[in-house]
């Protein structure tokens, strides 16, 4: 998976969650909370949605990596790729 | 004593068969219904009075999303109510608001929801949603309106079962009698038709209406009834004490004369008549008014074969002789039970009689049952009046709770 795929899945997530949000312009490297109305629990709704849709989990501790579009694709992309190698 | 006295400055509602006053009233003089057929999880087709409002008018669609539906019913008769009292709500000093919502039941549907939900993943409880606590509080109904309204006085929901809706008026107007608001949102909702369980547990209890044509489903006082049509609904009021009215020059539909509410203390489910008749006395005492002063009472029935039976004995032991001018109706018959929302809604339907001198009908009343045939029962036609100065609105519910509540012309 590329980064730019891994980016796509996640705005698939936060389009889902924040379904006012303009998606259009979202900046990958700026702070998803600075550029969107998200709260923490909207945070939670990502970390589920990802273990619903892709079965792939992130540890409280890790929840900081979710920070921004650049460190969500730097975070799990390679956790999509542990899970297609093991497909 | 104009402190003392209450008065209705807005209304906003949202019924199966309309989500406006005018559109609800206009149904209600019209002979038409509001129950549809809706898939219900495990049980398939059922009998529902399902409302159609706009939810995003008065909602993002994300407080859609992570709201209830009985918070998003709320948030709309709060919205529509205030509108339509007029007031200059942005001037008003929100911590001096109070919201009062009742309901039968509330959580019921997320618990299903999310039980549903961990099926898909075998049951692993990680799956289970962030969101369940805040969505199934008790409060949550009137929390999400205080959210969306930016309320910051006491906002809580009064847990009735089927009283609830009364009740919210009337804990409304002992606060605003109290001084502890200023102004009061309040009436009941219900998300009730959204959970299996409601229908399972009417169906086992051999409640549960039955009927080919749906809107002659729910059919109170008829022989041929044969349960209750689930619902949900909303209705919540403006209330403000008098002078504070009349200074604003708000336009004022009703003014509460009185209420009560008691308790059977006899069963989990059956009604009790004379506890019921002591209700409606005491309300009519708190009032000071006879049983022969109230121009339309508006029944409960849901048209379980012995309730109506025992509502109509309770009615019959007040109203039954010297009331030639008493008429008495059922809205049920239009939208099914709205459960927490019934009584508020039930209320409104008839108001506008104040000013129309015109009873709703009850209708799908095809065989009057003998044992509910009231003197004054208004059956399946409108029917005109000299005068309406009184209405008399009963309300009761299971665990034997029972509330009456009587408003009046207001007369400056």
């Amino acid at each position: 998976m590329t980064k730019d795929e891994c980016k796509k899945l996640v705005l698939d997530i936060i389009a889902d969650i924040a379904p006012d949000e303009d998606l259009s312009n979202v900046k990958p490297d700026v702070r998803l909370r600075d550029q969107l109305q998200l709260d923490s629990m909207d945070f939670l709704d990502i970390v589920m949605e990802l273990r619903k849709r892709h079965s792939i989990e992130v540890p409280e501790k890790d929840y900081i990596q979710l920070a921004s579009l650049d460190s969500c694709a730097d975070y799990l992309t390679p956790k999509f790729d542990a899970l297609a190698g093991k497909s | 004593m104009s402190s003392s006295r209450i008065v209705i400055t807005g209304i906003g509602l949202t019924a199966p068969n309309g989500n406006s006053l005018a559109e609800f009233r206009a149904n209600l003089l019209g002979g038409i219904a509001g129950i549809e057929r809706m898939e219900i999880r495990y049980m398939g087709s059922q009998l529902a009075g399902v409302c159609h409002y706009d939810a995003l008018r008065h909602q993002k669609k994300k407080e859609v999303r992570v709201g209830t539906r009985a918070g998003s019913i709320s948030i709309y008769c709060a919205r529509e109510a205030l509108a339509d009292s007029a007031v200059a709500w942005d001037a008003v000093p929100k911590d001096r608001v109070g919201i009062y919502i009742g309901c039968t039941e509330h959580g019921n549907v997320e618990t299903e929801n999310e039980i549903y939900n961990i099926s898909k993943f075998n049951y692993d409880t990680k799956f289970w949603s962030h969101y369940h606590n805040p969505r199934t509080v008790a409060n949550n109904p009137a929390g999400e309106a205080s959210l969306n309204l930016g309320v910051t006085g006491p906002c809580y929901t009064i847990g009735a079962a089927c009283a609830a809706g009364n009740m919210g008026l009337i804990h409304a107007t002992q606060m605003l009698r109290l001084g502890e608001v200023d102004f009061a949102i309040c009436g009941g909702v219900s998300e009730s038709i959204h959970t299996f369980g409601i229908f399972a547990g009417f169906k086992s209890q051999n409640a549960l209406a039955t009927h080919d044509d749906p809107k002659k489903a729910s059919r109170p006082f008829d022989k041929a009834r044969n349960g209750i049509v689930i619902s949900e609904g909303g209705c919540l009021y403006t209330l403000e004490r008098l002078a504070d009215a009349q200074k604003r020059g708000a336009k004022i539909y009703a003014e509460i004369a009185g209420y009560h509410v008691n308790s059977d203390a006899s069963d989990y489910v059956l009604p009790n008549p004379t506890r019921q008749a002591e209700c409606v006395r005491a309300a009519l005492a708190r009032a000071g008014l006879a049983p022969r002063d109230i121009h339309i009472v508006n029944t409960h029935a849901t048209a379980t074969p012995l309730g109506d039976i025992q509502e109509c004995e309770a009615i019959r032991a007040v109203f039954g002789e010297g009331c030639p001018d008493t008429a008495i109706n059922n809205t049920k018959s239009f939208i099914g039970h709205c459960m927490g929302a019934a009584g508020a809604l039930e209320l409104a339907g008839n108001l506008p009689s104040f000013d129309d001198l015109t009873v709703h009908p009850t209708i799908n009343v095809d065989d009057l049952d003998p044992l509910c045939a009231l003197p004054g029962l208004v059956l399946n036609h409108p029917r005109k009046m000299a005068e309406v100065d009184t209405i008399l609105n009963n309300s009761f519910g299971m665990l034997g709770i029972n509330s009456t509540l009587i408003v009046k012309r207001f007369v400056a």
